[in-house]
């Protein structure tokens, strides 16, 4: 699978799932579908610019260094959203961009260079 | 009157010498010593180029010792492979004595190099390269019959030469068999009996050479290579890899981390095995699971 394939894939499963954790939340079930629409869309968006940046950048370290970044920031938009939760939401959402950002490096694979 | 030791050296040295005389070559010096022949470095003066010069021992130049060496050098000439050293000429020289004029190659065996690889998966991929040229020559239908460390040279950039080609035979002639030649303790032991050999005696060679490669930095090797070599070097030869591209597979999927055909594993190795190999993804999602549970925990 290429990398932006598999970015989108592993962000989108992370996403879904970190929506689905919001149920264990009494006060903010009742928008739990919005919450799972969201928070898998995060992930998709966040998966594609990861794999396209591990695609770009050859480099492990880049990618884990610009997954932790993006998928902060995502979160922290999040947070922001709801002016509460900064770390509760931005901790784990960094995890996943760390999580993304390895598993695109390590499991994707860059197209071979077209001839001509 | 008696001679001392220093001047019966010289004599013999003397004696050895090659008569180039004549010939396009001008012999350096000895580069070394085989069963039959010496290999020597020389300077081929119409290329102007170092070449070494494979010559047989004067005493041993019997009719049939001169076609052995010429048939070593058809049986190199035949063999166009990076991982195989080309020959340039062959013939007879003034003084009736086969030769056969080789590219020099610089480098040390693998024999004294194997225990400098930096670690155990670039001495696998050595074995790999080596198993490449080994590959290539059972194709052409070549079989070498005297694989071993020090019949391997490493090059100054890496490269991996399989020499000492000396041996070799046709897959027809080394069906029938008759004589013992090869190298106790790298020999199969079909080939040491003087039965017929095929493939699968370079095989086994080879599976010695791995086994060699694995305790060069004296760390017991994992599970899948020791059962790689066991498999390899099997007594029966119905029981070793069919050829060496099937060996070379097997080591592969070992480097790899993958499952190799010589050890079936269970669901429960197979699951180690898994988790192992992906120990950092594994590690990723039980952190996020942790900080997942903690901040639930803790709301």
């Amino acid at each position: 699978m290429n990398k932006i394939v598999l970015g989108i894939v592993v962000g989108g499963v992370l996403g879904v799932f970190d929506g689905l954790t919001a149920w264990f939340t009494p006060e903010v079930r009742p928008q739990i579908l919005q919450i799972i629409v969201g928070s898998t869309f995060k992930g998709l968006v966040a998966g594609l610019l990861i794999g396209y940046f591990a695609r770009k950048v050859d480099s492990m370290s880049a990618t884990l260094v610009f997954g932790v970044v993006l998928a902060s920031f995502f979160a922290y938009l999040v947070a922001a959203q709801m002016g509460k939760y900064y770390f509760e939401v931005m901790l784990p959402g960094a995890i996943v961009g760390l999580l993304t950002g390895y598993a695109t490096q390590r499991y994707g694979r860059t197209p071979a260079p077209s001839a001509g | 009157m008696t001679l001392g030791d220093a001047a019966v050296s010289r004599l013999r040295a003397l004696f050895a010498a090659p008569d180039t005389a004549g010939t396009r070559y001008r012999v350096v010096g000895p580069l070394g010593a085989g069963g039959m022949a010496t290999v020597w470095e020389a300077d081929d003066t119409v290329l102007a180029r170092r070449v070494a010069l494979k010559i047989l021992d004067a005493a041993d130049a019997t009719p049939e010792r001169i076609e052995r060496l010429l048939a070593e050098a058809r049986v190199l000439a035949s063999l166009e492979h990076p991982g195989i050293v080309p020959v340039h000429d062959a013939g007879l020289l003034p003084d009736g004595r086969a030769f056969c004029a080789m590219k020099k190659v610089e480098g040390e065996s693998l024999s004294a190099a194997a225990a400098r690889l930096p670690s155990a998966a670039a001495r696998l991929r050595v074995f790999l390269r080596i198993c490449e040229t080994v590959a290539f020559a059972h194709a052409r239908g070549v079989l070498h019959r005297d694989l071993k460390p020090s019949n391997v040279m490493i090059g100054p950039f890496g490269e991996v030469l399989v020499v000492d080609w000396g041996l070799a035979a046709g897959a027809e002639e080394a069906r029938t068999g008759g004589s013992v030649a090869g190298t106790p303790g790298y020999m199969a032991p079909e080939q040491a009996r003087g039965e017929p050999v095929d493939s699968s005696a370079d095989v086994f060679s080879l599976g010695v050479l791995l086994k060699d490669l694995l305790a060069a930095d004296g760390v017991r090797p994992d599970r899948r290579l020791a059962a790689v070599v066991a498999k390899a070097t099997a007594p029966d030869r119905a029981a070793r890899y069919p050829d060496v591209t099937a060996l070379a597979a097997d080591v592969t999927r070992a480097l790899d981390g993958e499952a190799v055909s010589a050890l079936p594993e269970g669901p429960f190795a197979r699951g180690v095995r898994l988790l192992r190999r992906h120990r950092v993804a594994v590690l990723l999602v039980l952190a996020y699971l942790l900080v997942r549970g903690l901040v639930l925990l803790l709301r």
